[in-house]
This record gives C-alpha cells, sequence and structure tokens, in this order.
C-alpha cells in the first residue's frame, strides 16, 4: 500500500489479486464536526474507508453528506476532528492537498471546463509555467481509459459529450494522479440507465484494483447493489451501518428495512410509495384516469425553434385525458423546458395546435391560457416561479396582481391580501415567520409549497391541466412526499397531469403513461407497468421504440 | 492624395498609434480569459504613461522608461486585484473609479512636477530592420520604429502559442469559464486571477509609456484618450485569439493616423471630425461584430469557493 511506488503506472497495482482481510483504513475520519450558521452539518462523525471496498454513504437532503465530502475534498474545513491517511492525521485545507494524498472526487455538480477539449480537461491543475505534456497525458489517457473500459475522444470539447460522458471524464480526472480513494456524490442522479450500469461496471473494476471507493446516494437499491459497507447519515449524524460481512449475507428487503429505520424519525416514516422510490423499484400506482371522457389536453404536432444548448421541439402529439398523469422522461435538455413552456403560453411554438378541452389556446398567452384552464408549477421556483424579493403574501397572488377582488381600481386591499395568504399558508402547512417575510428566506421545501398553493389552490375557474415541471427537484423526502401527495390529490379530483421530470423512479411511481423525450422528438410513450422501466431507458438513449 | 509621403505617413502613425491598442487590448484579453472585466485598463495606461514618462526623461533611457511604464500599470493593476479579485467587489465600479483616479492623479502629479511646461523627450531611438527596412513605402513606414514595436508584435505569437500551449493558458481558459474545475483540479482561482491582472496592468502601462515616451514625446494630462476602452473593445471582438487584437489594433491604428496624414496631405476636413473618425469606427464595428463575440461564462463574477 506503499504511495511511493513510482510514477502513475495504473490506477493501483493490481498485484494483490485478493481482497485484502481488513488491513488498516486506506482513510479514516474521527469526530469531525462543521458547523454552518444554524446548523450542525456533521456532529462527530467518524468512519473508516478500506481499499477495495465500496463505501455507501446514505442519507437524505441536507443529512451532511455533501459536507463530509466536501472536507474530504479541501473545499471545506472542519472545525473540529480529524482525518486520517493510512493512520497518520493529516489537514486537509485546499483541493490541491486532498488531491496530493491521493484523494480524487467527482462532484455531484460537473466541474469540467465545456470548451475545452477531453485531455485539456484532464491536464488541467499542472505547473502554470510549464509546458504541456500532451504526450504523456495522452498516454496516461489511454491507460486509464484500457483500465476501466471507457472509450472516449480525447479531442472533443467537452461541452459536446453527453452527461454520462461528461461524468466518465470526471472519473478519469479523479484518477488521474496516483489515487487511492475515489469519492462519488451522487452520481447517478443525471444518468441513463444505460449510464448507471456503465458506472458501475466501471467501479466494479477500480474495486478489484484496491481503490477506496466512497459512493454518497439517497437512493437504497444503489447502496445495495453497489455497497459493500454501507453508513447511514441523519441530520449530521452517523446513525448506523452495515458492516460489509453482514451486508454480503442481506437480502435487499432485509437490507432495506434496517436502512430505512435508521434514515427516518418515526415521525416522519415514508409511505408505501415513497419507499417505492427511494428502492428506485417502485410500482404501486393508482391509477384515477378516466378512460371515456373527452380528452383535456390535445398537443398537436408542436415545434418550437431550437436555442442555443437545447433542442426545439419536433412535431410533438399527444392527448391527456382527464385524471391521467402522462410522464414526460428523459435526459435533462431534450426539450422538456420547452414543451412545458409551450403548454404553459410562455413559449409559441413554430407549429402546431394546443387544444384545451377541444378548445384552440395556440394563440393565447399566459393569462388566457390559465383562463382556460392550465396551471404550470415551474422547476425554476426562484428564477420564474416567484419573487424573492418580494412577501410570501404577494407571491401567492403573483399571477392575479391588480385583480379583484385583492385590489379595487389599482389599491391594494392590504388586509384582504394578507387575511388570504394566512389562509393559504395554514392550509398548505408553509413554514414562514409570517405572511410578510420575504419569499427568498424560505427553505427550497417552503418556497415549492407556495409555488404549489399558488397554482393548485382554490384557484379561481376551472383546472383541467397542470403541467409540472420536476417538482421535486432539491427537495427532502418529506416535502418531496407532500408534493406527490398533491399530484396525485389532483389528478384524482379529475385533472390532467403533465409530469416532467429526469427521476425516472418518481415517474414509474405516479404516471399512467410515460413519453420519453430525445432531442425535441417524443420518441415513444410506454403504459406504466412492468418493464416500462427498462423500455423508457432504451427510449432515453435515443433508441427506436420497442 | 495617394503619394508616397502621405502613405509613409498614414502607414507610420497607424503603427505608432496601433501599438498601444495592441498592448492594451492584449492586456485585456489575459484579463478576460480569466474572467476578470478590467475597465481601468485606462487608468492602468495613464499612469503607466505618466511613470514612463517621468523615469526615461530623468535617466534618459528609453528602455527604463518602457520598465517604469510598466510597474506603474502594474500599480493600478494590483488594486483591482486587491478589490476585484481578492475583495470580490464589483469589478465595473471598482475600474471606473480607478480610471477617474488616475486621472486625476497623474494630472496632479504632472502639475507638481512640471508646473505648466510640457518638457519633451529627445527623439525616440529606432531601429531600422534590415533589408526590410529598404523596402518602397512599406520600409519606412512598417519597418523602421522603436524596437517595442517588434516586440509587441512578436508577443502576440508568443501569447497565441502561450495560450495553446501552456498550463497557464489552459488556467486562464478554466478560471474564465468554468472557475470551480480549476479550483478542483487544485489551482488556486484567485492566484491565477490576480497574476492575468497584474499581467495586464504591466502591457497596459508599457503601451502607456509607448503612448508618451514615443507616440507623443511629453506627457500631457487625459493624453490616453480612451485608448484603454479601445483595448477592451479589441479584446471583447477578438474572442480569446491574440491574432485579431493585432488586426484590430492595426485598423483602429489606421484611422487614428488619418487624422495626421489628413493634416500632412493638406485636406481640408474639420480636423473635429476626422477625430471622431476612431469612435464611430468602433461604434460601426460594435453594430457590426458585436453579437458575434463570445464571452467566457464567468467573466465579471468573483470566484467564493463552495459557490457553485
Amino acid at each position: 500500500m506503499g504511495h511511493t511506488d513510482g510514477p502513475p503506472q495504473s490506477v493501483r497495482p493490481a498485484g494483490a489479486d485478493s481482497a485484502p482481510v481488513l488491513p488498516s483504513p486506506v482513510l479514516s475520519v474521527r469526530t469531525l464536526t462543521k458547523r454552518f450558521p444554524g446548523v450542525v452539518a456533521n456532529d462527530g462523525i467518524s468512519l473508516d474507508f478500506h481499499a477495495g471496498e465500496t463505501h455507501v454513504l446514505l442519507g437524505e437532503n441536507g443529512a451532511g453528506k455533501s459536507t463530509l465530502i466536501g472536507m474530504l475534498a479541501g473545499m471545506l474545513r472542519p472545525d473540529a476532528g480529524e482525518i486520517l491517511v493510512q493512520g497518520s492525521p493529516v489537514r486537509i485545507l485546499t483541493p490541491r492537498q486532498s488531491l496530493d494524498l491521493g484523494i480524487g472526487t467527482v462532484f455531484q455538480h460537473m466541474l469540467l471546463v465545456p470548451s475545452l477539449s477531453v485531455i485539456e480537461n484532464l491536464m488541467l491543475g499542472g505547473p502554470w509555467w510549464q509546458r504541456l505534456a500532451r504526450g504523456a497525458a495522452y498516454r496516461r489517457f489511454a491507460e486509464l481509459s484500457e483500465c476501466l473500459g471507457i472509450s472516449l475522444d480525447p479531442d472533443l470539447p467537452v461541452g459536446h459529450l453527453s452527461l454520462g460522458q461528461q461524468q466518465q471524464v470526471e472519473i478519469l480526472r479523479a484518477l488521474w494522479r496516483d489515487t487511492r480513494v475515489l469519492i462519488l456524490d451522487e452520481p447517478t442522479s443525471m444518468l441513463t440507465p444505460q449510464g448507471v450500469r456503465d458506472l458501475s461496471a466501471v467501479l466494479c473494476r477500480l474495486c478489484s484494483q484496491g481503490v477506496a471507493i466512497v459512493l454518497v446516494t439517497h437512493k437504497l437499491a444503489e447502496a445495495y447493489d453497489l455497497g459493500d459497507r454501507v453508513s447511514v447519515l441523519r441530520q449530521g449524524r452517523l446513525v448506523g451501518g452495515i458492516a460489509a460481512d453482514e451486508h454480503r449475507g442481506m437480502t435487499e428487503a432485509q437490507m432495506t428495512d434496517q436502512v430505512i429505520a435508521m434514515m427516518f424519525d418515526p415521525a416522519h416514516a415514508p409511505m408505501a410509495d415513497e419507499r417505492a422510490i427511494l428502492l428506485g423499484r417502485g410500482n404501486v400506482h393508482a391509477p384515477s384516469v378516466r378512460r371515456g371522457a373527452a380528452p383535456c389536453l390535445e398537443v398537436r404536432n408542436i415545434s418550437t425553434m431550437p436555442r442555443t444548448a437545447a433542442h426545439g421541439l419536433q412535431g410533438v402529439s399527444f392527448d391527456l385525458r382527464p385524471g391521467e398523469v402522462l410522464g414526460i422522461a428523459g435526459v435533462d435538455g431534450n426539450g422538456q423546458k420547452q414543451l412545458a413552456e409551450v403548454i404553459a403560453g410562455q413559449r409559441a411554438p413554430s407549429s402546431g395546435t394546443v387544444l384545451v378541452g377541444g378548445k384552440d389556446v395556440t394563440q393565447g398567452d399566459v393569462a388566457a391560457r390559465r383562463n382556460a384552464g392550465i396551471r404550470y408549477v415551474t422547476d425554476d421556483r426562484l428564477g420564474e416561479g416567484t419573487v424573492g424579493s418580494l412577501s410570501v403574501a404577494i407571491n401567492l397572488l403573483l399571477k392575479n396582481v391588480g385583480a379583484e377582488p385583492f385590489w379595487h381600481r389599482g389599491i391594494a386591499d392590504w388586509a384582504r391580501i394578507r387575511q388570504a395568504a394566512r389562509d393559504d399558508i395554514q392550509r398548505h402547512d408553509i413554514r414562514t415567520r409570517s405572511e410578510q417575510t420575504l419569499l427568498a428566506k424560505l427553505s427550497g421545501g417552503n418556497i415549492q409549497k407556495v409555488l404549489l398553493a399558488r397554482e393548485l389552490g382554490k384557484a379561481e375557474g376551472d383546472v383541467k391541466v397542470i403541467v409540472f415541471s420536476k417538482p421535486t427537484h432539491g427537495l427532502d423526502l418529506h416535502n418531496a412526499q407532500l408534493a406527490h401527495r398533491r399530484i396525485r390529490e389532483s389528478a384524482a379530483a379529475g385533472r390532467g397531469i403533465v409530469l416532467l421530470s429526469t427521476d425516472l423512479d418518481e415517474l414509474l411511481t405516479l404516471s399512467d403513461r410515460i413519453g420519453v423525450l430525445f432531442q425535441g422528438r417524443l420518441v415513444g410513450i410506454v403504459d406504466n407497468g412492468p418493464g416500462a422501466g427498462a423500455a423508457i431507458g432504451r427510449l432515453m438513449t435515443g433508441a427506436v421504440a420497442a | 492624395m495617394l503619394t508616397q509621403p502621405f502613405l509613409v505617413a498614414l502607414l507610420f502613425g497607424a503603427v505608432t498609434a496601433g501599438v498601444p491598442l495592441l498592448l492594451a487590448g492584449m492586456g485585456e484579453q489575459i484579463s478576460e480569459k480569466a474572467g476578470v472585466l478590467n475597465i481601468g485598463i485606462e487608468g492602468m495606461m495613464l499612469l503607466g504613461a505618466y511613470c514612463g514618462f517621468v523615469a526615461a526623461y530623468y535617466s534618459g533611457s528609453f528602455a527604463l522608461g518602457f520598465l517604469a511604464g510598466g510597474l506603474g500599470g502594474m500599480a493600478v493593476a494590483s488594486l483591482v486585484a486587491l478589490l476585484c479579485v481578492r475583495l470580490g467587489l464589483n469589478q465595473i465600479v471598482i475600474g471606473i473609479a480607478l480610471t477617474l483616479g488616475a486621472e486625476g492623479l497623474t494630472a496632479l502629479l504632472h502639475h507638481f512636477q512640471f508646473s505648466r511646461t510640457y518638457p519633451r523627450l529627445d527623439e525616440a531611438p529606432v531601429l531600422a530592420l534590415p533589408l526590410l527596412a529598404d523596402l518602397p513605402i512599406l520600409g519606412p513606414a512598417l519597418f523602421a520604429h522603436n524596437p517595442l514595436v517588434y516586440v509587441s508584435v512578436a508577443l502576440v505569437a508568443f501569447l497565441g502559442w502561450a495560450f495553446r500551449h501552456t498550463y497557464a493558458g489552459l488556467n486562464l481558459e478554466a478560471a474564465g469559464v468554468k472557475p470551480a474545475a480549476l479550483d478542483a483540479a487544485g489551482i488556486s482561482v484567485v492566484g491565477t486571477r490576480i497574476g492575468a491582472v497584474l499581467a495586464t496592468g504591466f502591457l497596459a502601462g508599457v503601451g502607456g509609456a509607448y503612448l508618451a515616451n514615443v507616440g507623443a514625446g511629453l506627457f500631457v494630462p487625459f493624453m490616453t484618450h480612451g485608448a484603454g476602452f479601445i483595448g477592451i473593445v479589441l479584446a471583447m471582438l477578438a474572442r480569446g485569439k491574440p491574432l485579431w487584437v493585432l488586426i484590430g489594433a492595426a485598423l483602429f491604428g489606421l484611422s487614428l493616423a488619418l487624422t495626421t496624414a489628413l493634416q500632412v496631405a493638406g485636406i481640408n476636413i474639420p480636423t473635429d471630425i476626422v477625430q471622431m473618425l476612431p469612435f464611430a469606427l468602433i461604434m460601426l464595428v460594435l453594430v457590426v461584430f458585436a453579437r458575434h463575440s463570445v464571452l467566457p461564462a464567468a467573466l465579471g463574477l468573483p470566484y467564493e469557493r463552495g459557490e457553485r
């Protein structure tokens, strides 16, 4: 395990052919603590990471996983506790020190320079006064690629690669030096099912070569499939774990029960369908679609102009019946945003028509669509959904500003506005100091509740269609549950739902049918049921509809 | 009108007027590549011009003058580095403040030093390139200049090479497009940007010193006349390619030189109109080309670790 065995030749000398019988850990943390204003993000965490083992860190959003990773990667400084590399304490104050200690990190958000080529991204970090050592870099690239079974064109700009390929570049970069510990933060969140399979193959190979892998995730199925050892974080504390030998002897169901018991407060324990989402195996949908009814939304042959970095829509058509949930799957950037905006009236299509309840609303603007019964819950909650510098009360009425009964001839009736806001805050359990609080001060989950309250609230008029764009993106499990409940309630009330999401498990749990957008085309619509996940996965990569 | 003396005067003047723009444009390009919008470059040129002039005036050495000019530019740049890069203050506000500050400071220093006189330097040394200088028209116009002119043009080629083939080039690109990626690769974003800003200051200061010592032969307050701002425009239009800065600087140098050349030719156009020419040209060029300019994604944004 010496780290002075010459220049980086391979990821790790693959000489030791059997998995080591628990030698001293490569990397350990002891009572590591990190505080942010108002929260203890990591509270006395002690963990060991062993060579040749995949150690899964499980936990909800906000459990402190990313904070722990940040401290190991040198992006954050611990307030207390120590980090040991092969038994000796080290201080990691900068990313450079982390790299020098043999810790490579793949962050949750891609950290690549899109305008540089693959090989240039990998070379980043050399001494600035020197010429680029391209020859050596190409050799290292070939060696690592072969080692991991990755095939990429090293001269392609990174901006032209798919997200899965970009992640492969990130893994290559994390392994570029003589890396002993590879940390991956939520590596599957943006991948297609095929991409996840490729990733797990790469991780297996690395493990067998003696690299210690730290995998951060909130999905239990991944923890079971990929992990040798599992540790569970909750609210900044290490609340339990499953050791390697224990893990080997367990069925998935056993492990799941144990881990869920550790992950959640009994008060917030997930319901059956949320468990299904956590497991990534979900299919507990109770359909409320009214088959005989006339479609409430018809989208006919919609096309839009392509914009930079996003695909335009090409001839997208579908029908939506009352009570139906139509999921729209696809890797981000394949036209989801355009489709949602065309339906909501925020973007004019270059051709095609949108009919609501049989009435052509293609020419109507946002207000006209709203009157026709369309509601749109955007994923860009702070950007276009709400105004952070205005109060919660005004944000709840943002689409009715100036209208009766809250305004009389342009003069605001504050008493009435605030009363209505207080009602909404109570009904939707929005956690805010008061209705006067600025919206930006709310947490992400509560901002989503404001948005849902506005779009789904007692709402004037007759709501026929609701478009949800990534409704649970960035929410913790409890708030995601609430959002899912609202979607099901809306469908049960006979509204047509268009659910755009990049989370396949969410779609499989909530949808009746699932369409797949690929490069702006709706390449297929699959009835939800057994095997739907695999069919959608194939469509997402551009394979022709089965 | 297209007589030999006219053409020689025009081209010679274009080079003289273009070199400060070229140096400022290349300097600004380095900053912009690294993600710093360096509005204060006008102030860097002005302090460079003053320091360069004073050094050359008292030492009699033009080389020392250029060096002092570069250091003067770096002095202003170090404020940009401290306030904008290190402390993350608004780059536009600080840039404007530094330009105005340098205008006032140099005018004040000049007044203390020389009162109301404007002493001149001796004729700047000229290096006539062998063979090339003997060409008709082109020879005296392009190949009989102060050595700094050739150094500046060589610098274009060097920068073009360095941007593509050194780690420094990669670091600059990453600092401007995705600073967090550079940070994660173990290179300090702040350090990279400070280096870029100081290099900008040096080049702009040398450009200012050339303007005073070679172009005019004397220092006059406010003498840069927007040369730094033209440099910013050149850098923005050049999309990170030094060769395009050279082409742009030649074009603007030519339009500046027309002012003098038309007077030499005895053409009777009001000088005020002729002096508007370069700025009218800027607006025209911006209208035609500006939408094609591609600026780094993180331009103007301070970097703080952990904020992604």
